[in-house]
C-alpha cells in the first residue's frame, strides 16, 4: 500500500468526525502552546535579566556582606549582615592594596520617608560615592549630581528620581529646595532623567545622596551593604578578587575561607546564576504543562478505542478485501499521529502568539523592553513530542484494531 | 485440478464449555468455472463454510486446499493477498464505505494491492462502466439505492481478477427487480469464465446456479447439479 494512499485513508477517516477531533486534539492544544509560551517567555525574560546584568559593566566586581546566597530562598541572609565597614572601605581605596582597581564605590541604601511641606513620598535612600553616577549611567535632567566635595563634606544634599519629584513637588520646580529625608533636611541639587522599568533597581523612585550624609545620620547603620569595585580590565578582575579576599580576611581576622563573612561577585557568575534559576524554572513549568500532554494523550487513546469499536465493520471489509494486518495497525496509527501532529502545529501557533502577545503587553501596560524571543526548541519540542504521544497512544487502539478477525468484524452489527 | 477441496473441513467454536459445530467434516472440490449456489436454513453453518473458503476464517479441523496448496500453514499476511488477488466478496450489506466515492470503493483492493493510482482509476472505471454506473462513478455511496449499491460491490469485486466470486445473500436486501439485475450479472460473469460460489437460502436464488450443495447441522447434506436452470436474461426474476 502507498503512503499517500495511507495518508489519504487516516485523513478521511479523522475528518469523518470533525467536532469530535476538534475537541479530541484540545488537550494537545494547550499543552503544546503552554510549553511554548513558557519556554519562549522564559528565554525573554533571562534575555531581559542578562540584559541588565549586562548593564553592570563587566569590569566591575562586587562585594557583599554575608555568606553567598546557595538558592533564592538564601538571598534575605545578605541584607542583613553588617560586616564590611568604613575601614574596609577606606582600605580596599588605597591603590597599593588592590592595585588592579579603579574606583572603589561603597552603597548603603534602605527604605525611607522623605517629604517636601505635606508630601511624603517612601521610597529607595541609596548612599554613594559621586562615582556612582557612571557606575549606574545615570543620566541628569536638571540640576546636577553630587560631587567628591560632597561626599568629603558630608553635604545634605541630594539627587531625586522622577517619580519622587512628581509626588513631593508636582510641577513645581524642586532645586534648591529642601526636602526631608527622615526627617532630616536635604537640599535637591538634581532631578534624574525618566528610565524605563523592569531593571533591577528603580531609580525613578530613589533619591540618592552621599553617603556620608546617609549612612549613619539617616539610615543608622554602620555598614555597607555593597561595594562596587570598579577594574582596569576584565583581565585583572582576577587578581582584584584575590587582593580583595586577602585584604578583608586580613580585615576581619578570617583564616578559614570558610568563614567568609563577605562575598564576590562578577556579571559573569551572576549571569551564570540567572541562567541556571531561569533555566530551573523553565523545566518545572513545562513539566506542568507536560502533565495535560499527557491528559490529552489519554483522551486521543480514549477516542481512537472508540473509533476503533465503531468501525469494527469497516475493518472487517478492508480486511475482506485484502488489507493486511499492518495495513489496518497504520492506518489508525497514522491517524492518531494526524491528530496529535496537527495539535502540535496548533499548538506552536497558538503558544507563538501567546509569547507575541505577552511581550506586547509587557511594553504596552508595564514598560517593560521585554524581548520576543521564539523558542525554535519548542517548537522542536512541540512537533516532536505531539508526534511521540499519537505514537505512544495512538498504538494500542491500532493495535486492537489490526487484531479485529474480519469474520468478527463483518459479523458486527451496526 | 479442482480450484477448491476441502476434507473434512471442521469448525467448531467453544464458548463457556459449550461446543458448537458449525462444520462438521465436508468435503467438497470446486472446480474453476463452477456457479456453486450453498444452501440451507439459518444457523446451518453455510455461511461460516463461505467465510473459511473465502479465506476470511481458518477451519479448526481438516483440510483445506486453494489452487492445490493447503491453506494452513498461511500467515495472515499471505491469506490477506490470497483475499485481495484471488478473492471477490458480494455482501448481503453491500459493505461499501458511504463516504467514499463510487470510484474509491471499487478501487480499494488495487489500492491494498498497490496498483499505481493511474492504472487504479482505469481498472476501476472500467467495471463501473460494466456494471453500468459510469453516470455515478463520482456519487457518494450512500446516495445511491440498494441495487447500485450491490453493483458498486460487483463491481469491486471484480476489480482485482479474482479466481472465484463469494457472494453471500446477494439479493437478500434488494427488491425483486434489482435482486435479478444482480443475479443476472452473475450468470453473466460465469458464463465468461468466472468461478461463482453463492450462499442463500432461497430456492429461486439457488436455481440461478448450476449446481447446489445443500448443509444442514454443519454437514453437506446433498450436492446436486441444477436441472431446470433459471436464466435471468430469458425470463426475467420473480419471487
Amino acid at each position: 500500500m502507498l503512503l499517500t494512499d495511507l495518508l489519504k485513508t487516516a485523513f478521511r477517516g479523522i475528518s469523518t468526525h470533525k467536532s469530535r477531533m476538534v475537541l479530541t486534539i484540545l488537550g494537545i492544544v494547550i499543552g503544546i502552546t503552554s510549553i511554548m509560551a513558557i519556554m519562549s517567555v522564559g528565554k525573554s525574560a533571562e534575555q531581559l535579566i542578562l540584559g541588565e546584568i549586562q548593564k553592570l559593566g563587566s569590569n566591575n566586581v562586587f562585594i557583599l556582606p554575608g555568606k553567598e546566597p546557595k538558592g533564592p530562598t538564601d538571598a534575605a541572609g545578605s541584607l542583613i549582615n553588617d560586616s564590611i565597614k568604613q575601614k574596609d572601605i577606606d582600605d580596599l581605596s588605597k591603590s597599593s592594596n588592590v592595585p588592579g582597581a579603579t574606583n572603589i564605590i561603597p552603597y548603603a541604601f534602605g527604605s525611607v520617608a522623605s517629604s517636601f511641606e505635606s508630601n511624603i513620598y517612601e521610597g529607595m535612600v541609596i548612599g554613594s560615592t559621586e562615582y556612582s553616577q557612571k557606575n549606574f549611567d545615570l543620566k541628569i535632567e536638571e540640576g546636577r549630581y553630587y560631587d567628591q566635595y560632597d561626599v568629603d563634606s558630608k553635604s545634605s544634599v541630594a539627587v531625586i528620581g522622577t517619580e519622587v519629584k512628581k509626588e513631593l513637588f508636582g510641577n513645581d520646580d524642586s532645586i534648591g529646595k529642601r526636602i526631608k529625608v527622615n526627617n532630616r533636611p536635604f537640599q535637591v541639587i538634581g532631578v534624574l532623567k525618566k528610565e524605563g522599568a523592569g531593571s533591577f533597581i528603580n531609580f525613578n523612585q530613589a533619591v540618592l545622596a552621599p553617603y556620608t550624609s546617609i549612612q549613619q545620620d539617616v539610615l543608622g547603620i554602620k555598614y555597607f551593604q555593597r561595594v562596587t569595585v570598579e577594574t582596569k580590565s576584565i583581565e585583572e578582575i582576577p587578581g582584584v578578587i584575590k587582593d580583595i579576599e586577602t585584604l578583608l580576611r586580613n580585615n576581619h581576622d578570617i583564616s578559614d575561607t570558610e568563614e567568609d563573612d563577605f562575598y564576590i561577585q562578577t556579571q559573569e557568575n551572576i549571569a551564570n546564576s540567572v541562567k541556571s534559576v531561569t533555566g530551573i524554572l523553565t523545566v518545572l513549568l513545562s513539566s506542568v504543562a507536560a502533565i495535560s500532554l499527557i491528559v490529552g494523550g489519554v483522551g486521543i487513546m480514549n477516542i481512537m478505542f472508540v473509533s476503533v469499536t465503531e468501525r469494527t465493520r469497516e475493518i472487517g471489509l478492508r480486511k475482506s478485501l485484502g488489507a493486511t494486518n499492518k495495513n489496518i495497525l497504520t492506518q489508525f496509527l497514522y491517524e492518531a499521529l494526524m491528530l496529535t501532529l496537527s495539535g502540535g502545529i496548533i499548538g506552536v501557533i497558538f503558544g507563538f502568539l501567546l509569547s507575541w502577545g505577552l511581550s506586547w503587553a509587557a511594553q504596552k501596560f508595564a514598560d517593560i523592553d521585554f524581548p520576543l524571543v521564539f523558542s525554535i526548541q519548542g517548537l522542536i519540542l512541540g512537533v516532536v513530542v505531539s508526534a511521540g504521544i499519537g505514537i505512544v497512544f495512538g498504538i494500542f487502539p491500532a493495535h486492537q484494531a489490526s487484531k479485529k478477525s474480519p469474520v468478527e468484524a463483518l459479523r458486527d452489527e451496526q | 485440478m479442482d480450484l477448491i477441496k476441502t476434507i473434512g473441513l471442521e469448525k467448531i467454536y467453544r464458548n463457556d464449555d459449550v461446543e458448537t459445530r458449525a462444520l462438521d467434516g465436508i468435503d467438497l472440490d470446486i472446480k474453476e468455472g463452477e456457479f456453486v449456489a450453498i444452501m440451507g436454513p439459518s444457523g446451518s453453518g453455510k455461511s461460516t463454510l463461505m467465510q473459511v473458503l473465502g479465506c476470511l476464517d481458518r477451519p479448526t479441523g481438516g483440510k483445506y486446499f486453494f489452487e492445490g496448496k493447503e491453506l494452513d500453514t498461511y500467515t495472515d499476511n499471505e491469506l490477506a493477498k490470497i483475499r485481495n488477488e484471488k478473492i471477490g466478496f458480494v455482501f448481503q450489506a453491500f459493505n461499501l464505505l458511504p463516504r467514499l466515492s463510487v470510484l474509491e470503493n471499487v478501487a480499494m483492493p488495487l489500492m491494498y494491492r498497490g496498483t499505481p493510482e493511474k492504472q487504479r482509476k482505469e481498472k476501476a472505471l472500467e467495471m463501473i462502466n460494466m456494471v453500468g454506473l459510469s453516470d455515478r462513478v463520482d456519487y457518494h455511496t450512500s446516495r445511491l439505492s440498494g441495487g447500485q449499491k450491490q453493483r458498486v460491490a460487483i463491481a469491486r469485486a471484480l476489480v482485482n481478477e479474482p479466481k472465484i466470486i463469494f457472494a453471500d445473500e446477494p439479493t437478500g436486501n434488494l427488491d425483486s427487480k434489482s435482486g435479478g439485475v444482480v443475479l443476472d450479472f452473475l450468470q453473466k460473469l460465469n458464463n465468461e469464465g468466472h468461478t461463482i460460489v453463492v450462499v442463500t437460502h432461497e430456492l429461486y436464488v439457488a436455481q440461478s446456479a448450476k449446481r447446489i450443495l445443500h448443509i444442514v447441522d454443519g454437514k453437506l447434506d446433498s450436492d446436486k447439479l441444477v436441472e431446470k436452470r433459471r436464466v435471468i436474461a430469458e425470463e426475467g426474476f420473480l419471487k
